[in-house]
C-alpha cells in the first residue's frame, strides 16, 4: 500500500535526523573556568579600585575559585558585623572569610543576647529548584552550626532556606551567581 | 471551580461504532515528518440556536468556535495538518449529513470531521446538544462520532472531548486534550519574584489565579485521582507542604514536621503524599497517608534526598540524590528498600518523574553548562536527550506519556535585564517542540488526568 511505503520512508529519514542530531550535540561547549590561585584578603579591597580594570581582571578581584569575596551587596548585622557569607558552586563549606564574619556574628550576638536570628540559605540559579531548596537549607545551618560552636544557642537561631528564589544579582553570569550563593544572618527581633 | 463544570450531561450516545479496521491510522512514534491532512468543517446550528447561543455567550457561530478548538488541538500535535476552511467545497450542514468525499479528496484530506450544534431547553434551563462526526475520507464511510449535552458555558470542554476521540481513534494512543495544566504565574523583577498558583486548560485557555500573591508558592502537583492540588507554601515564612482542593478552595498544611517539606507528589492511588523532610542541613524523603495520617520516613543518609516520584503502579520511587557526590537519579522500593542508582551519564541529573506508561523517567540535566530535558528507562538504560537550552527543568507528563512540559528561563544581559519564564512543551520523540502560552510568565507546571464527565 502506498501509505506504508510513505511511513517507511520517513521512518527512515527520521533515523537519518536521529544521526545528524546526535552528531551535532556532541560538539564540545566552551567553558570558562576562573582560576585563582594567590589567596590574599587584601583582594577584597583593591576591588573597588579595579572598576575599569578589564572583566577578567575584576573577576579575579572578586571571587577565589568561584566564591565571592567582594563586598557588593553585603550588609551589616550590627555595626562592622558583616551579615553574609558566600559558598563555592554545589557546596556548603565555610571558607576562612566565612568563617571570620561567623565568629563576629556570634561575638555579636553573645553581647547582646536578647537578639534571635534567622539565618536564610540561598543557591544560585544553576540548579534545579527543589534541589536548591535543600542545599540552602543545609548552607543556613552550616552557618547556625558554626555560631552554636561560637556559644550561640540553638534557640536563638531559626533557618529559613528559599533555594533559588531571593537572588541579589539578577545578573546571568559566574559572578551574580557567587554573590547569590549564601547565607545572610537577618534580625529576627 | 463551580460543580456544573464538571458536569457533562447526560451520556455519550455512540453514533454508529465502526468495528472494521480504519484505514487512516498514524503512528506517533516517529516524529512529525508528514503531517496527516485533515478537515474540520464549522459545526453547523440553525438560526433559532445561533440567536439563542449569541444571548447567552455573546458568541455569533458556536459551531465555527468549536470546530477551531479541535483544529488548535490537532495541529499542536504536529501529527495533522488542518486544511484552511476557505477551500472547502461543501457546507456544514449537509457535510455532516453525508459529505460528498470526492469533494473532500480534492481538497487532499483524508480525514474529515462534522458536527452540529443545537440548543435545547431541559427543565426551563439552558444546555446545548453537539453532535460530531468522523469520517474516513480514503475509505469513504464514518468512522466514529457522538453526542453530548451539557450546559453552555462548556463549549470548549466539548471541543476538547471531541478532540481526544479523533485522536484516539486516529493515533490508537488515549488523547490529552480535555486537561488541566496547574502552574506558578510569575511577575515582577528577577529578585522579587511574586508568584501565584494558577490553573488552566490544557490550551491556555480559562485561566483562573488560585492564590493572591502574598506569599511564595512552588511546584504545584495535581492528584491522579481528583481535583486537590499539593504545593509549596511561605505562609507565615514556614516553607511547608500543603494540600489544596481547587473547587472549594479549602486548603491545609500536610503533616506535622519539624522542619521545612518541599518537592511534594501524589502516590497513583491519590491517597499518599511523598515529599522532602530538610531538618539539620539534612533533607530526606518522607511519605504521609492521607488517610491514616501515618507519616513515615523512607531514606536515611546524610546528603541531599529530594524529588521523589512514584512509578505508576505504586511499588517504586525514583528520587534525586548527591550521595555519590553529585545530583544523580535513584530508585527504590516504595518501603525505601533496595536503593539503587540509575544515572551514569556525564553531567548532573534532576526532578526524575516517572512516566504514567511506567517504561520512562523523565528528567534535567546538566553537562557542561547546558540544561536538558531527557528521558531514560526506569533501569537507568537508553538516555535520550529532548531538548537543550540555557535553563529548563521541571518535566511534567501529558496523561498519556506522549508529550513533556516543562519550563524555561532565558539568561539575562550583562545590566541583568531580559528575564523571562515560559512553559514549552516537546513530543516524546524530541520533536514538535512548542511554546504554551499562558497571561503571565510561568514556571513549575503539572498536568492533570483526563478530566471525567
Amino acid at each position: 500500500m502506498n501509505l506504508g511505503k510513505i511511513l517507511k520512508n520517513a521512518f527512515l529519514l527520521v533515523i537519518l535526523g536521529l544521526i545528524v542530531t546526535s552528531c551535532a550535540t556532541k560538539k564540545s561547549v566552551k567553558t570558562t573556568t576562573t582560576t585563582t590561585d594567590s589567596s590574599s584578603t587584601t583582594k577584597a579591597a583593591e576591588a573597588a579600585e579595579t572598576q575599569k580594570a578589564d572583566p577578567i581582571e575584576k573577576l579575579d578581584a572578586l571571587m577565589q575559585g568561584d566564591v565571592y569575596i567582594g563586598s557588593d551587596t553585603v550588609g551589616e548585622l550590627a555595626s562592622g558585623v558583616p551579615d553574609r557569607v558566600f559558598f563555592a558552586t554545589n557546596e556548603t563549606i565555610l571558607t576562612t572569610a566565612s568563617r571570620e564574619t561567623l565568629r563576629k556574628q556570634a561575638a555579636w550576638l553573645r553581647q547582646n543576647s536578647d537578639v534571635t536570628v534567622v539565618v536564610e540559605g540561598h543557591a544560585d540559579e544553576r540548579g534545579t529548584r527543589e534541589y536548591n531548596l535543600a542545599l540552602g537549607e543545609r548552607r543556613a545551618n552550616a552557618a547556625k552550626d558554626y555560631l552554636m560552636t561560637y556559644g550561640v544557642s540553638s534557640d536563638r537561631i531559626k533557618v529559613l532556606s528559599y533555594g533559588k528564589e531571593r537572588p541579589v544579582d539578577s545578573g546571568s553570569n559566574p559572578l551574580s551567581w557567587s554573590k547569590n550563593r549564601r547565607s545572610v544572618t537577618v534580625k529576627a527581633n | 471551580m463551580k460543580k456544573n463544570l464538571f458536569l457533562i450531561f447526560l451520556v455519550y450516545s455512540i453514533l454508529k461504532p465502526s468495528i472494521s479496521f480504519s484505514l487512516v491510522e498514524i503512528d506517533i512514534t516517529r516524529g512529525n515528518l508528514d503531517p496527516m491532512p485533515i478537515s474540520v468543517s464549522p459545526f453547523f446550528s440553525n438560526e433559532d440556536t445561533k440567536d439563542k447561543i449569541k444571548n447567552i455567550l455573546s458568541i455569533n457561530n458556536l459551531g465555527l468556535e468549536i470546530s477551531k478548538v479541535i483544529e488548535n488541538n490537532l495541529e499542536k500535535t504536529g501529527l495533522f495538518d488542518a486544511i484552511d476552511k476557505e477551500a472547502f467545497l461543501q457546507k456544514p450542514d449537509i457535510a455532516h449529513l453525508k459529505p460528498r468525499f470526492e469533494d473532500w479528496a480534492l481538497i487532499k484530506s483524508q480525514v474529515l470531521i462534522t458536527g452540529k450544534v443545537t440548543s435545547k431547553i431541559i427543565n426551563e434551563k439552558d444546555y446545548i446538544r453537539i453532535e460530531f462526526k468522523l469520517w474516513d475520507v480514503l475509505g469513504a464511510k464514518m468512522v466514529d462520532g457522538f453526542s453530548l449535552t451539557t450546559v453552555p458555558t462548556n463549549w470548549r470542554r466539548v471541543g476538547h472531548k471531541i478532540s481526544d476521540k479523533v485522536y484516539e481513534r486516529l493515533t490508537g494512543e488515549s488523547g490529552y486534550f480535555d486537561t488541566r495544566i496547574i502552574y506558578v504565574a510569575e511577575e515582577g523583577p528577577k529578585t522579587q519574584r511574586v508568584k501565584k498558583l494558577a490553573i488552566m486548560d490544557q490550551d491556555g485557555f480559562n485561566t483562573k489565579y488560585l492564590t493572591l500573591g502574598n506569599e511564595l508558592v512552588l511546584t504545584p502537583r495535581f492528584n491522579p485521582t481528583n481535583q486537590m492540588v499539593t504545593y509549596l507554601s511561605y505562609f507565615r515564612n514556614m516553607p511547608r507542604v500543603y494540600l489544596l482542593n481547587i473547587e472549594t478552595g479549602k486548603q491545609e498544611v500536610v503533616g506535622d514536621f519539624p522542619g521545612m517539606t518541599f518537592a511534594p507528589r501524589f502516590s497513583p492511588d491519590g491517597k499518599k503524599i511523598i515529599m522532602s523532610l530538610a531538618k539539620d542541613g539534612n533533607s530526606e524523603i518522607w511519605v504521609r497517608n492521607l488517610e491514616t495520617n501515618i507519616q513515615e520516613k523512607l531514606t536515611d543518609h546524610p546528603s541531599i534526598d529530594t524529588s521523589p516520584s512514584y512509578s505508576p503502579d505504586g511499588k517504586y520511587i525514583t528520587f534525586n540524590s548527591d550521595r555519590s557526590g553529585y545530583q544523580q537519579i535513584y530508585v527504590m522500593r516504595s518501603d525505601g528498600s533496595n536503593v539503587k542508582r540509575i544515572s551514569f551519564g556525564k553531567g548532573i541529573y534532576g526532578t526524575p518523574v516517572w512516566s504514567p506508561r511506567g517504561d520512562l523517567i523523565a528528567f534535567t540535566k546538566l553537562h557542561q553548562g547546558k540544561f536538558f530535558i531527557g528521558v531514560m528507562r526506569a533501569d537507568g538504560s537508553g538516555e535520550r536527550l529532548l531538548t537543550e537550552n540555557f535553563y529548563q527543568e521541571a518535566p511534567s507528563w501529558s496523561p498519556n506519556g506522549r508529550i513533556i512540559i516543562f519550563y524555561r528561563e532565558t539568561k539575562t544581559d550583562d545590566m541583568g535585564k531580559g528575564f523571562s519564564a515560559k512553559l514549552w512543551s516537546i513530543d516524546l520523540t524530541g520533536y514538535n517542540e512548542r511554546l504554551v502560552k499562558t497571561e503571565t510568565d510561568a514556571s513549575d507546571p503539572s498536568w492533570s488526568s483526563l478530566l471525567g464527565n
